[in-house]
């Protein structure tokens, strides 16, 4: 089929690029490392507050760090896009019979290997820090990490062939990634929150991956909220990357 | 914004067509709108028989591009760009590495090509560049600005490679702001300025609706070119003559070949000129008649 064709394509060619610099790759890892290393043992003391059981500490935080992993690791690929654009590589690929899909597909599919990659070394590093995971559910929750990469992806694509320059893309990605990541309870349990904070993250879609990883990692299958998390987050993936798809259409219009 | 109001032509198969025109002027939107980048907003046209408003695929399988910016792939190795561009066309891996290869050797560039293409000098890119647009073979490219920026020994190969494109029949469209390569290289040519086609024509028919070649003749004093003046207004229609200061300026056709003539009757007189020019018209007047403007204060602009 020519879009599968076409994706394995471009999936290889930006494959090869993250390769050629696999630095960047670690590069986004920084961060949560950081969190885990220096943030995480405070919240060991907080132990028994709503939202955060005594000794579960770590079970509960990790799930939604690889969620600010998700958001924050794979929200600048945007910038990438631009010096193809400039190059006029991307306008070479539209004027080729390549599907137009595959384009961005190529490349978001990129972006969440790399993030898979980038989920499950945290994850490593992270057991000897007392984490307690059940196995089929971290293969679940991957899923899902690479759900919201491939959201977060598009959205900076989709910004970056609007843009077309750095200097609109960094604030408008910062602006919509702060947002979204304090209104998800990654860094503490929106159990805490007085009630129009909950209420404002439940417009937030990644509230509902935070909590749906959190209970796959414990091995909660009949929680609901792990069903809400797959819907909605499917859902989300699937509109801004047709968002994502129109943008690219129309820099060529 | 309007960048291309009106534009009706027609290019012959097997031709190298020139699109000229100053910056702005219009010709890369027109050639984005052949590519199918970009759609007209009205209007119609057909490009290898192929509608361009309905037949975009075959259009774009058919049609061979190469943009200003070039669009090499710089973080990548000129064969990746290669192979890459190949198999986009639909091309299976095996088939794309033997078409690539055959581009490496035509362009030699293989002292090049296996570095990244960050490391290219303006006309090894510019080369991976239109074998990049060549790839698959199309029967009409689409040439962008294809030697804006380089050096004359780069331009000079490319006006070759571009001379052997069209020997194999391929047809080419080729945009420019440059006179002398659409003189050079064009079989016929379409001036278009502010978004409109202003004149076509084939380069020869065009210069001579100029009128013709220009003749100086600058003599030691005032008296002189008045004398040798109405010595040539018995050869040549007096309309076409002018005596300014002690020259004397003649617009004639077939300039070159009325030379030694006109040169033997002064003599004869005794009328000798301390100097003569003889110019050919070139594009850039055949521009200016029809603009108004030099192409050349564009440029510098």
């Amino acid at each position: 089929m020519k879009l599968l064709h076409d994706t394995r394509l471009m999936f290889v060619r930006n494959m090869q690029h993250t390769l050629r610099s696999p630095v960047f790759v670690f590069a986004s890892m920084f961060q949560p490392l950081m969190y885990l290393v220096l943030f995480m043992p405070l919240l060991n003391g907080l132990g028994g507050v709503p939202g955060l059981p005594a000794g579960k500490t770590v079970d509960v935080f990790i799930p939604g760090l690889l969620v600010l992993e998700a958001l924050f690791g794979t929200a600048f690929v945007g910038f990438s896009l631009i010096d193809d654009i400039r190059a006029g590589v991307i306008e070479r690929f539209l004027v080729t019979p390549v599907s137009r899909s595959a384009i961005l597909l190529g490349r978001v599919l990129r972006d969440a290997v790399v993030l898979i990659a980038q989920c499950v070394l945290i994850t490593l590093v992270a057991i000897p820090f007392g984490l307690n995971i059940n196995g089929f559910g971290f293969l679940l929750s991957l899923l899902l990490y690479a759900l919201i990469g491939i959201s977060m992806a598009s959205v900076s694509y989709g910004f970056a062939l609007l843009f077309k320059i750095e200097d609109a893309l960094a604030p408008t990605l910062n602006t919509i990634t702060l947002p979204l990541s304090l209104l998800s309870g990654i860094i503490l349990p929106l159990a805490l929150a007085p009630i129009w904070l909950q209420d404002l993250s439940k417009i937030n879609p990644f509230s509902y991956a935070v909590d749906a990883t959190r209970a796959l990692f414990a091995g909660d299958f009949m929680n609901i909220g792990i069903l809400e998390g797959f819907v909605v987050i499917t859902v989300l993936a699937v509109l801004v990357f047709l968002w994502g798809l129109r943008s690219l259409n129309k820099m060529a219009a | 914004m309007e960048a291309v109001k009106g534009i009706d032509l027609a290019v012959k198969k097997g031709d190298i067509f020139g699109f000229l025109g100053p910056n702005g002027a219009g010709k890369s939107t027109t050639q984005k709108m052949l590519s199918t980048l970009l759609s007209p907003t009205s209007g119609e046209a057909k490009v290898l028989g192929y509608d361009l408003a309905k037949q975009q695929v075959e259009i774009r399988q058919n049609v061979g591009c190469v943009s200003q910016a070039g669009g090499a792939d710089l973080t990548s190795t000129g064969v990746e760009n290669l192979v890459l561009q190949a198999q986009l066309y639909g091309l299976d891996a095996q088939t794309a590495k033997k078409y690539a290869a055959d581009f490496v050797e035509r362009f030699q560039m293989v002292s090049f090509i296996n570095r990244q293409a960050s490391t290219y000098s303006g006309g090894q890119k510019r080369r991976l560049d239109i074998a990049l647009g060549m790839i698959h073979r199309p029967q009409l490219l689409l040439l962008d600005e294809p030697t804006s920026g380089l050096d004359p020994q780069s331009r000079a190969y490319l006006w070759d490679e571009i001379r052997k494109l069209k020997g194999e029949g391929v047809t080419i469209f080729l945009t420019t702001q440059y006179m002398d390569e659409a003189d050079k290289l064009c079989d016929s040519i379409a001036i278009i300025d502010n978004g409109r086609i202003i004149v076509t024509g084939t380069p020869t028919e065009l210069k001579s609706s100029l009128g013709g070649d220009s003749i100086a003749f600058t003599f030691p004093t005032v008296e002189a070119a008045r004398q040798a003046a109405t010595l040539l207004a018995e050869k040549i229609e007096a309309e076409r003559i002018k005596t300014i200061d002690n020259s004397v300026y003649l617009n004639i056709k077939d300039g070159d070949r009325m030379m030694p003539d006109l040169l033997r009757a002064l003599d004869a007189k005794n009328l000798k000129a301390e100097s003569v020019t003889l110019s050919k018209p070139s594009l850039d007047d055949v521009f200016l008649k029809y603009t108004g403007r030099s192409l050349r204060e564009d440029l510098i602009k």
